[in-house]
């Protein structure tokens, strides 16, 4: 049971965070929305609610809730460039299914 | 699959869904775009790493448009074709731009009708200001979707903050054209003071000392608790960097003439191609002592000289000098002591010479601010206020107060201005006033609306005008019609006219027909204050005739319904009195110090005709009363 990130993933962060001058960690998570059953969420975390669960990945605390957890376990978040467009990118092992534009899937 | 930003807690967007929305700064030399990724504004830059777009727009033969880099290199050897700083063209007419002789470009003069703005002759025909800055916000918007990944929702484009409202009407036009939302217009100090005010978390009172490529803006915002208020603005919308390259150009055009009075002008390749490198030695001196500049006419002459940092401070003081006096202006406005600034800020890329560092720094007696890059500042706050606008933000605690630039009212009788919404009121604002017909039964009422800030129409800027009809007859100042001034967020004017008895009413969005120059914002506001007396007199003048004139209507039409009531020396004596005061009101009799004499010669005539006026009074009570017995009146 764990979440991770890459280096790069984390050194986004910190520095997003650092940047936003408050916030404790990230929160990755799933919603059921979106064309193909299931959508990632990407957000920081101000407050921890109490049944969250804690990751450390390179020093950035990884804050998911155990519903989403069973949905994205095993995940490792990165941080890419495609072209002029970068952003964070789930490399999720329990996906079966995605849409044409990866923002939703099913598992 | 798609790459995803960080949200805030709990604004995460559906798959879809995102909420993309971009801060441009359409500046006049260059123009960026910028967004908020994860947090943080960036401003986006183009395949090749470029940050800042050149605002220069070629047309090629064959009939594409080249936007940018590509434009900007072609600028002396198609200069007809490849328009730079339209900006300073939009909503202007051809008598707003000075020094045409300067400028490469085929001007023409547009349609009469709505709108008088220029318009610039190209080889892909007539095109107008408005279009040509479409074709820069086009390439920004293509940079940003892709760089995003998905169309944009909207765009917050800032403008001067002397931008009038044809100005920014042709801005919004312009983002029409490109296809962009625009969430709304931002004066540009403004944009760098969310940049700032957000990432700094200051709090205070600020100077933002905006010099651009084109424009010279000076603002006083006052920060507290993450609310902007802004206590003054002022400035100059002819006077930028490409002024300094201006006098690098012509001193070296000095240079290569030396006394020789049959030299030839110079080709429109030349012009350009010598503006381009005044241009590179403007921005070589700001960490040298000096430039070189060297390059070969298309005459064969060939231009070698040397231009050292002293020399070009001695060039352009003036025109650092000429950005200090709306920065008093500004100051007094705001009405604060030197003492009361907590800091400077900096934007615009003219501001990194090092020279206009030091006179800043000199009048403010303190070093300006300048860790965000100057010519980026106004782009990331726009980012950041269009990100907040798309409610992307969880804290919606920020609040933009921008002010009116100069007084907005509408034509009184006697060619007097009625001021709705004074000068460097908070925007969006409404006003409303009641106003009345001035002559028995008339049905209609022109409405001229003004911007300015002298007493007199003639002396202010004429904006729009419009008709209320159907207004029922009704004797003189029977008439309720209520005028509401209404600026938007975006500075844009609508002004509507509404007959309360009768219900009907008639409105207009300002679209002026061109714009103002600075300078005339400048010399009108001087004025106002120079010529505060003799205004005054103006005023009393006017009014004293509208008295009169007013009167000598209503006593001709109870004259003429009620005449037989006098006797013939009474009616001789009041016609008399009239005649003594329509003589004073006779064009030629008319001068600044006749005020006196017509409201003596109206007082006259008014107490001349007290006795008429009761005896009419009788009269009508009469006829009122004429054959009704006392208990039919309830009283």
């Amino acid at each position: 049971m764990a979440i991770s990130l890459t280096k790069t993933a984390a050194g986004r962060v910190e520095k997003f965070l650092a940047n936003r001058g408050k916030g404790i960690g990230l929160r990755l998570g799933v919603k059921t929305t979106g064309c193909s059953g299931m959508a990632y969420t990407l957000e920081f975390v101000d407050e921890l609610n109490p049944e969250d669960m804690a990751f450390e990945s390179h020093g950035v605390k990884v804050i998911v809730d155990p519903k989403s957890l069973a949905y994205i376990d095993g995940t490792e978040l990165d941080f890419t460039k495609e072209g002029l467009n970068e952003g964070f990118k789930f490399n999720n092992p329990n996906v079966k299914d995605e849409c044409g534009c990866g923002e939703s899937f099913t598992v | 699959m798609a790459l995803l930003q960080i949200s805030e807690p709990g604004q995460s967007a559906a798959p879809h869904q995102h909420k993309l929305a971009v801060g441009i700064d359409l500046g006049t030399t260059n123009s960026l775009i910028a967004t908020v990724r994860s947090g943080i504004s960036t401003v986006l830059q183009d395949e090749q790493g470029h940050a800042l777009l050149p605002s220069v727009v070629r047309y090629l033969p064959n009939g594409d448009v080249v936007v940018g880099h590509e434009a900007l290199a072609q600028q002396s050897t198609d200069p007809v074709n490849t328009i730079a700083s339209v900006k300073r063209f939009m909503g202007r007419s051809l008598k707003d731009i000075a020094d045409r002789a300067h400028i490469p470009y085929r001007f023409v003069e547009g349609d009469e009708g709505t709108t008088k703005h220029l318009l610039l002759q190209t080889r892909a025909g007539l095109k107008s200001p408005v279009e040509i800055s479409a074709e820069i916000l086009k390439t920004l918007k293509a940079r940003a979707e892709k760089s995003l990944g998905g169309e944009l929702v909207g765009a917050v484009i800032t403008v001067p903050a002397y931008f009038d409202d044809a100005q920014r009407q042709a801005t919004k036009d312009a983002a029409r054209l490109a296809d962009l939302n625009v969430l709304r217009l931002l004066n540009e100090p403004t944009a760098a003071a969310v940049a700032y005010g957000l990432d700094n978390a200051s709090e205070g009172t600020y100077v933002i000392y905006d010099l651009g490529g084109g424009t010279f803006d000076i603002s006083i915002l006052k920060l507290t608790k993450g609310v902007f208020e802004v206590l003054a603005t002022n400035g100059d919308s002819a006077l930028g960097g490409d002024d300094f390259d201006h006098r690098i150009y012509c001193w070296v055009l000095d240079k290569i003439r030396g006394g020789s009075s049959s030299f030839t002008p110079l080709s429109e390749e030349d012009t350009r191609l010598l503006l381009t490198k005044a241009r590179q030695a403007k921005e070589w001196l700001t960490n040298n002592h000096e430039a070189q500049i060297v390059c070969r006419l298309s005459n064969g002459v060939l231009v070698d000289v040397t231009l050292t940092a002293p020399q070009f401070i001695e060039l352009t003081q003036h025109l650092v000098a000429k950005t200090l006096s709306p920065t008093r202006k500004a100051m007094r406005d705001a009405n604060l002591p030197l003492e009361d600034i907590n800091g400077v800020v900096l934007v615009g890329g003219a501001t990194r010479m090092p020279h206009v560092r030091h006179a800043v720094e000199e009048y403010f007696k303190q070093e300006p601010l300048t860790n965000l890059d100057p010519d980026k500042v106004v782009a990331l706050g726009a980012a950041i206020q269009a990100n907040m606008l798309v409610g992307n933000r969880s804290d919606n605690d920020l609040l933009l107060l921008d002010v009116t630039p100069l007084s907005l009212g509408l034509e009184t009788m006697g060619g007097l201005v009625e001021k709705i919404i004074p000068r460097n009121s908070t925007l969006p604002i409404a006003r409303a006033q009641e106003f009345t017909t001035f002559k028995d039964g008339q049905t209609a009422m022109s409405i001229h609306v003004l911007q300015g800030e002298r007493e007199l129409v003639s002396d202010c800027r004429s904006l729009a005008r419009f008709e209320l009809r159907g207004i029922p007859p009704m004797v003189a100042g029977a008439a309720r019609i209520r005028v509401t001034f209404t600026v938007d967020a975006d500075g844009l004017l609508s002004v509507s006219a509404h007959e309360t008895t009768s219900n009907v009413e008639a409105n207009i969005v300002v679209k002026p027909s061109y714009g103002l120059s600075e300078e005339q914002i400048l010399t009108m506001l001087q004025s106002s204050f120079g010529a505060a007396e003799n205004d005054k007199q103006a005023r009393v003048l006017a009014e004293a005739k509208v008295d009169a004139e007013s009167l000598l209507t209503a006593i001709s039409a109870a004259l003429k319904q009620d005449g037989d009531l006098l006797s013939m020396k009474g009616k001789q004596k009041i016609i008399a009195k009239m005649d003594v005061l329509k003589d004073l009101l006779l064009e030629g009799n008319i001068h600044a110090g006749s005020s006196g004499a017509i409201r003596e010669a109206t007082e006259a005539l008014n107490a001349a005709t007290e006795d008429f006026a009761a005896r009419r009074m009788d009269a009508s009570v009469s006829r009122a009363l004429a054959g009704k017995n006392l208990d039919s009146l309830k009283i």
